[in-house]
């Protein structure tokens, strides 16, 4: 099976989806990101959605339940590079997307996971 | 007064990879008719979770797409029918944070409010089929 190559950079790992996701990748991807978390001991997580063309509820709730699996292995997770018309059809949907953070960008996210590194 | 333009394209909806194929075709239909990025963006995540819920609470089905031609306006006409257990309560299942599958339940609420046209029809035992239509703005 198709897997999402998820590359590490110092205790952050890096997800970049570049595929419209059917929804067993997006469980894969899920379940990868937990046991990575663990095994590099990283303590951030970035996902990369830019070459999302949608969000739906299903991969909403993934990305929502893999930022509260990674909060209870204490890394933060922040999804980087919606794109506004996602946006604007997530909030029509009436997805809020609970307790995930965003950043516009990768690098702007990775800002964001070394001040929290920091405090 | 409606007619079509094109052959309505049946697509089968039976597997994951079945749900990519329908978004992809959807977002095909979405641009040869112009639509906004955004309004691309809205009818496919509506024909995303429609597709879903026809798999996931039916077994599966099929998705019939077709481009609409009214007057000066153009739309897409999406259907998706199944031969499933039907729907007992339509209110209930059209609300939010309602599911019977296990997700967030803004599958059919939400669809509704992406698109410009919603209808659902259902008898229980019998099937569900769900028609959704977004029109072009000008």
């Amino acid at each position: 099976m198709e897997k999402i190559p998820i590359l590490r950079i110092g205790k952050v790992l890096l997800v970049t989806i570049q595929v419209d996701m059917h929804d067993r990748l997006a469980l894969a991807l899920q379940e990868d990101l937990s046991e990575r978390i663990v095994r590099d001991e990283a303590n951030g997580v970035i996902i990369d959605i830019s070459a999302l063309d949608i969000v739906d509820s299903f991969i909403g709730r993934v990305l929502s339940n893999t930022a509260a699996v990674a909060r209870i292995l204490d890394a933060e997770t922040i999804v980087v590079g919606m794109q506004p018309a996602v946006a604007i059809t997530l909030v029509e949907l009436g997805l809020n997307l609970t307790g995930v953070k965003t950043a516009l960008n990768v690098e702007l996210g990775m800002a964001m996971l070394s001040r929290r590194l920091r405090s | 007064m409606t007619s079509d333009v094109q052959i309505p394209s049946a697509m089968p909806l039976y597997t994951d990879d079945d749900v990519v194929r329908v978004r992809a075709q959807v977002r095909q239909f979405a641009v040869e008719i112009g639509l906004s990025l955004v309004d691309q963006t809205k009818v496919v995540t509506a024909a995303s979770e429609l597709a879903r819920n026809t798999l996931r609470h039916a077994g599966g089905g099929e998705a019939r797409l077709q481009i609409l031609q009214r007057e000066n306006m153009r739309g897409l006409h999406l259907a998706f029918s199944d031969r499933g257990p039907g729907i007992a309560d339509i209110g209930l299942a059209m609300t939010d944070g309602y599911t019977s599958g296990g997700g967030l339940g803004l599958g059919l609420g939400g669809a509704k409010r992406l698109v410009d046209e919603f209808e659902l029809t259902t008898e229980v035992g019998k099937g569900t089929t769900v028609v959704i239509i977004k029109w072009k703005r000008f």
